[in-house]
C-alpha cells in the first residue's frame, strides 16, 4: 500500500476515526491492528517476518533484563555469604563473569539471528552474483527468489537498537509483546522510517491515550498535505525524467549524466522528506509526536554537516549503535594504543577513529542496497569524511587569514559546494555498475553535448515545457519555506498564527495546487518511495 | 456560544471548498462536444421522455447504423439507441438495466459484437460508457464490472482525481459546456453524411480460440434474462459492418444461442442485398460504420421486421409524438444540410 495511493488515504482516514472512536485505553491495540492490517496488505506472509523479529527480540530483551535481574539478586546474596573476603570476592567475580558471558551469548543469539534473516533475504543475491562473479560461466549458482518484506531495513534496525538498549540496560525491557509489537510495527513508520527508539516512542505517546485534539488533527493534516505536495508535485514529476536517463546509458552520456546527478539529488530529497513528512502527519494526526528525521540538509556547508541534517535517524542509530561498539572494541582499543605510542597522541586518537568510520560507512553503504554501488557510495563518504577531518587545520589556516569567508557569500559557496558534492555522489545511487558510473562520469569530459541543456535535449526525456516550469515553481516554494524554517521557525506555526481567512485560504490553495498539478492517476506510474527500496 | 460560532464557520467553510471543488471537476470533465463526442451519447438518454417501443444497446454498430428517425416516419417506431463506443456487454447489461428504471420498451435490440470481449479493454471508452450515467445501483454495477487492474473506483465517484491534469488543455467550449451541453446525437443516432467506399477490406487473421469468453456469455444470459423477467422482447443482431472482421465461428455460436433460448438473431452482413446496401455509398469510414443513407436503410429494413415479427403499433398520429418528432426531424434535416455543406455534398 502507497502512502500515496487512494487505499493508504482510505486506510488512515477509517483508522483515525476508529481511533478517537474506542475508548483512549484500546487506542494502541486499535493501532496494533491496523498496523498489522497495513503489513497483511504487503503480502500475507510478509508478516511472518516482522513478528519473528518482534517476538525474538522482545522475549530476548526480557530474559536479558530478568539476567540482569538475577546477577544483581545473585551478588548480592554472595556479598552477604558468610565467606572469608577473598573468596567471596572471587565467588562473585566469578559469578559475574559466567552471568555476563551467558547473557552476552544470548543477546549476541538474537542480534545474529534477526542480522541473518535480514542478510538472507536481502543479501543471498547480493553474494551469490559476487561468488558467480568469482566462479566464471559455466558454474553458476542460482539466484533465489526471495521477496523482501516491506521494511525490513528499518524495522530490523529499530528491533537491533532496542535490544542493544536493553541489554546496555539504557532502558527497561517492555513486558508487553503487543506494545513491543506496535513499536517494531506502527504502520507509518514501517514503509522508510524513522528508525525510531523505543523511549521516543513512548515519550511521543505511542501507547498512550491520546484524546481528540483538533490542533493535533490538523496539524497532522497540514503536514501531510506538505509531504504529497514534495512527493507529487515535485519528486514524481522529475521521476520521469530521471528514469528516462538511468534506463538508456549508452544514449544519456555527458550532459545528460549532470542533469541526471542535479534533478535526481533534487527528486530523492522531494521524495524520501515527503514520504517522512507524509509518516509525521499521519502519527501527528493521531496525537503521537515522532523524530525529525531531516533538517534542510541541503543548506549544509559541508558533508559531516550534511550528515548531521539528513536522514538523522539513521545516522543516529549507525552512531550509537555501530560506531561507538565498534571504537570500543578491543581491537580497535588496541589499535588506538598502537597507533599512540607509534604515532602520537593527535595522530593515534585519529587512525582508530577512521578505521570505525570505515566500518560505519561500509555498512551505511550495504545497508542501502544490496550492491556494490551503495558500498561505494558508503565509502566515497567516509573518504570525503576523512579528508576533510584531515584538512581541518587548513581550513582554520584559511579562515583565520581570510576572516571574509565568514560571511554570507562564502556560506552560499560552501552550501553549493556541498550540495554539487552530493550531487555526484548520489549518481553512485542511480546505476547499479560501478563501470556504468565510471564510463558515465568519463563522458561528462568527453562527450562535449552540453547543447542539450540548451538546444532541446532535455525536453525530451519526458518532461514538457510545462513540466519544467510546475519543478521550478514547486522548488520555489520548496526553497521559500526552508529558508523560513532555517531562520525563522515553523511555517505551519507562523500560518496557523495568521487570519481564519488566511489559514483556510494557504491550505485550500495548497490542496487544489496538489490535487490539480500533483502526477498522480492515469498518465502517471505510481511511482515507489525511493527509500521504501533500501 | 464559541463552540457553535466555530462549528458554523468551520461547517461554512467545508460547504465553499466543497463547492469550489465541484466547480473546478465540472471544468475539468471532458465536455465530449466537438472531436471525440461519443462520451456524451450516454448522458443524453436522461434529457429524452422515455417512453419508447424499441431499446438498441450496443457498441458504434448501433448507434452509427441505425436512424430512429425512419422508424418513427417509416413505422411509427418510437425508438432510441443507448449506445456508446465500443461499449462491452457488460456495460450494455447495465444500461439497459438503468434504462429500465425508466420505461419499459416493447423490444430491445442488442447488437452481438461486442461479445468477443470478455473484459474491458480500455479506460477511455470505461470512462465513455459510464460517466454519463447518473448515479444508481446500475452505474456502481457498470463501473466494477468495467474496471481494469489500474481503475480506481474512487476516480469514476470524484472524475476530478482522473481529469485533474486536464487544466493544461482546456478549451473555451470547456467554460461554455461547463453548466449545459449541446446534443450531439438524435435519439441516441450518430450522424455522418459522408462517404467513403469499403475498398480492400481486410480478411480476419485466424484465430486459436473462437469461443467467446464466459463473462460475455454470462452477460447476454443476464440480459435475456432481464428483458425476459420485465416481459420484453430481445432480437440479437450483427450490424453490417465489414470490420472488425466477423467470424463464422462466432455467428455460429451466435445462431446457436438465439435457436437454444428461442431468440430471434439477424445477421446485416448476411443480408445486405436484400436491405440494399451499397458499401460504396452507404458508409463513411470505408466499411466500419454506415452513414446517413446506409443508417437509413437499416432501419428502413429493421422497421419492417420489428412490425412483422413483434407486432409493434404504429403510433404515429399520437399528437405528442408526432410534435416531438416533427422538432426531431428539423434538427435532424438541418444536421443534414449543415454536414453536406461541411463535406461539400449536394
Amino acid at each position: 500500500m502507497l502512502f500515496t495511493s487512494y487505499s493508504f488515504i482510505g486506510f488512515v482516514l477509517v483508522l483515525s476515526f476508529l481511533y478517537y472512536l474506542v475508548p483512549g485505553k484500546h487506542q494502541w491495540k486499535l493501532l496494533l491492528l491496523g498496523s498489522w492490517l497495513f503489513y497483511l496488505f504487503s503480502g500475507p506472509w510478509n508478516i511472518l517476518y516482522i513478528l519473528t523479529t518482534s517476538l525474538t527480540v522482545w522475549a530476548g530483551a526480557l530474559r536479558i533484563e530478568k539476567g540482569y535481574g538475577e546477577k544483581k539478586a545473585r551478588i548480592k546474596e554472595l556479598k552477604k555469604a558468610d565467606l572469608p573476603a577473598d573468596e567471596k570476592k572471587a565467588a562473585v567475580k566469578a559469578y559475574k563473569q559466567k552471568q555476563e558471558k551467558d547473557l552476552r551469548r544470548l543477546f549476541t543469539l538474537v542480534l545474529v539471528f534477526n542480522l541473518l534473516i535480514l542478510a538472507v533475504v536481502k543479501y543471498s543475491n547480493f553474494f551469490i552474483s559476487n561468488i558467480n562473479g568469482l566462479l566464471g560461466e559455466g558454474r553458476q549458482l542460482s539466484l533465489l527468489s526471495l521477496a523482501l518484506p516491506m521494511g525490513i531495513s528499518f524495522y530490523t534496525l529499530q528491533a537491533i537498537g532496542y535490544l542493544i538498549d536493553v541489554y546496555r540496560e539504557t532502558i527497561p525491557a517492555e513486558k508487553n509483546f503487543f506494545r513491543f509489537s506496535l513499536f517494531i510495527s506502527f504502520f507509518p513508520l514501517v514503509i522508510q522510517g524513522p528508525i525510531c527508539r523505543f523511549e521516543e516512542a513512548t515519550e511521543g505517546r505511542l501507547f498512550a491515550e491520546n484524546p481528540f485534539s483538533w490542533k493535533n488533527v490538523s496539524f497532522g493534516l497540514e503536514r501531510i498535505l506538505w509531504g504529497f505536495f514534495k512527493k507529487l508535485v515535485i519528486a514524481d514529476r522529475i521521476s520521469a525524467a530521471v528514469n528516462t536517463v538511468i534506463g538508456d546509458t549508452s544514449t544519456y552520456r555527458g550532459a545528460y549524466i549532470l542533469f541526471l546527478m542535479l534533478m535526481y539529488t533534487i527528486e530523492l530529497y522531494a521524495d524520501f522528506t515527503g514520504g517522512i513528512d507524509i509518516t509525521i502527519g499521519v502519527a501527528e494526526m493521531l496525537g503521537i509526536t515522532l523524530p525529525e528525521n531531516f533538517k534542510r540538509p541541503y543548506f549544509s556547508q559541508s558533508l559531516k554537516e550534511y550528515w548531521r541534517r539528513w536522514h538523522i535517524s539513521m545516522c543516529s542509530w549507525f552512531r550509537t549503535y555501530l560506531f561507538y561498539p565498534v571504537s570500543t572494541s578491543g581491537p580497535i582499543m588496541k589499535l588506538t594504543k598502537a597507533c599512540r605510542a607509534r604515532f602520537g597522541k593527535n595522530r593515534g586518537r585519529k587512525i582508530p577513529m577512521y578505521v570505525s568510520s570505515f566500518v560505519v560507512w561500509f555498512a551505511t553503504g550495504i545497508w542501502h542496497g544490496a550492491s556494490w554501488n551503495f558500498i561505494v557510495w558508503g565509502l566515497l563518504n567516509w573518504a570525503v569524511l576523512m579528508i576533510s577531518e584531515e584538512l581541518e587545520p587548513l581550513y582554520a589556516r584559511f579562515h583565520e587569514r581570510f576572516p571574509w569567508a565568514e560571511g554570507r557569500g562564502y556560506q552560499v559557496f560552501a552550501m553549493v559546494r556541498t550540495f554539487l558534492l552530493i550531487c555526484f555522489m548520489n549518481l553512485f545511487d542511480c546505476y547499479a555498475r560501478i563501470g556504468d558510473i565510471l564510463s558515465l562520469l568519463g563522458s561528462v569530459f568527453t562527450a562535449g553535448n552540453y547543447g542539450a541543456f540548451f538546444g532541446g535535449g532535455v525536453m525530451e526525456l519526458g518532461l514538457t515545457g510545462l513540466d519544467f516550469v510546475i519543478i521550478g515553481l514547486g522548488l520555489a516554494v520548496l526553497l521559500g519555506v526552508s529558508i523560513y524554517e532555517e531562520t525563522k521557525g515553523s511555517v505551519r506555526e507562523m500560518i496557523a498564527s495568521r487570519p481564519y481567512l488566511v489559514r483556510t485560504l494557504v491550505w485550500t490553495g495548497l490542496f487544489t495546487l496538489v490535487l490539480l498539478v500533483g502526477a498522480y492517476g492515469a498518465g502517471y506510474d505510481a511511482s515507489q518511495f525511493i527509500y521504501n527500496r533500501f | 456560544m464559541r463552540k457553535r460560532k466555530y462549528i458554523i464557520r468551520g461547517a461554512l467553510t467545508l460547504a465553499l471548498i466543497i463547492a469550489f471543488l465541484a466547480l473546478l471537476q465540472r471544468l475539468l470533465m471532458p465536455k465530449y462536444v466537438d472531436g471525440i463526442v461519443e462520451g456524451a451519447f450516454v448522458a443524453e438518454y436522461y434529457k429524452e421522455e422515455k417512453d419508447h417501443d424499441v431499446l438498441f444497446i450496443g457498441d458504434c454498430e448501433v448507434y452509427e447504423n441505425f436512424s430512429p428517425k425512419v422508424l418513427w416516419e417509416k413505422y411509427g417506431i418510437n425508438s432510441y439507441i443507448r449506445g456508446s463506443a465500443e461499449q462491452y456487454i457488460f456495460q450494455s447489461y447495465y444500461l439497459l438495466e438503468d434504462a429500465l428504471r425508466y420505461e419499459t420498451p416493447d423490444v430491445v435490440v442488442f447488437n452481438i459484437q461486442s461479445l468477443q470481449f470478455n473484459e474491458a479493454q480500455s479506460e477511455a471508452y470505461n470512462r465513455m460508457s459510464i460517466e454519463g450515467m447518473r448515479w444508481s445501483p446500475s452505474k456502481v454495477g457498470c463501473i466494477l464490472a468495467s474496471m481494469k487492474e489500474d481503475e480506481h473506483f474512487i476516480e469514476y465517484v470524484f472524475p476530478i482525481l482522473r481529469y485533474h491534469s486536464r487544466w493544461k488543455e482546456l478549451k473555451s467550449t470547456d467554460f461554455e459546456y461547463m453548466f449545459k451541453t449541446k446534443p450531439v446525437t438524435f435519439n441516441g443516432y450518430y450522424m455522418r453524411v459522408d462517404a467513403r467506399p469499403a475498398e480492400n477490406v481486410p480478411k480476419g487473421k485466424p484465430l486459436g480460440d473462437y469461443s467467446f469468453g464466459s463473462n460475455a456469455w454470462k452477460y447476454l444470459d443476464k440480459i435475456r434474462d432481464l428483458c425476459a423477467k420485465k416481459g420484453i422482447d430481445l432480437l440479437l443482431i450483427k450490424a453490417p459492418s465489414l470490420y472488425p472482421y466477423w467470424y463464422e465461428e462466432w455467428n455460429e455460436q451466435c445462431e446457436t444461442y438465439a435457436r437454444e433460448n428461442g431468440l430471434n438473431y439477424i445477421n446485416f452482413l448476411d443480408i445486405t442485398e436484400e436491405v440494399g446496401l451499397d458499401y460504396t455509398t452507404d458508409t463513411y469510414d470505408g466499411g466500419l460504420h454506415m452513414n446517413l443513407s446506409g443508417a437509413e436503410k437499416l432501419a428502413d429494413y429493421l422497421g419492417a421486421y420489428l412490425q412483422k415479427e413483434y407486432g409493434l403499433e404504429d403510433r404515429r398520429g399520437d399528437a405528442h409524438l408526432d410534435a416531438i418528432w416533427k422538432e426531431k426531424a428539423a434538427a435532424y434535416d438541418a444536421e443534414i444540410a449543415r454536414q453536406k455543406e461541411l463535406y461539400g455534398l449536394e
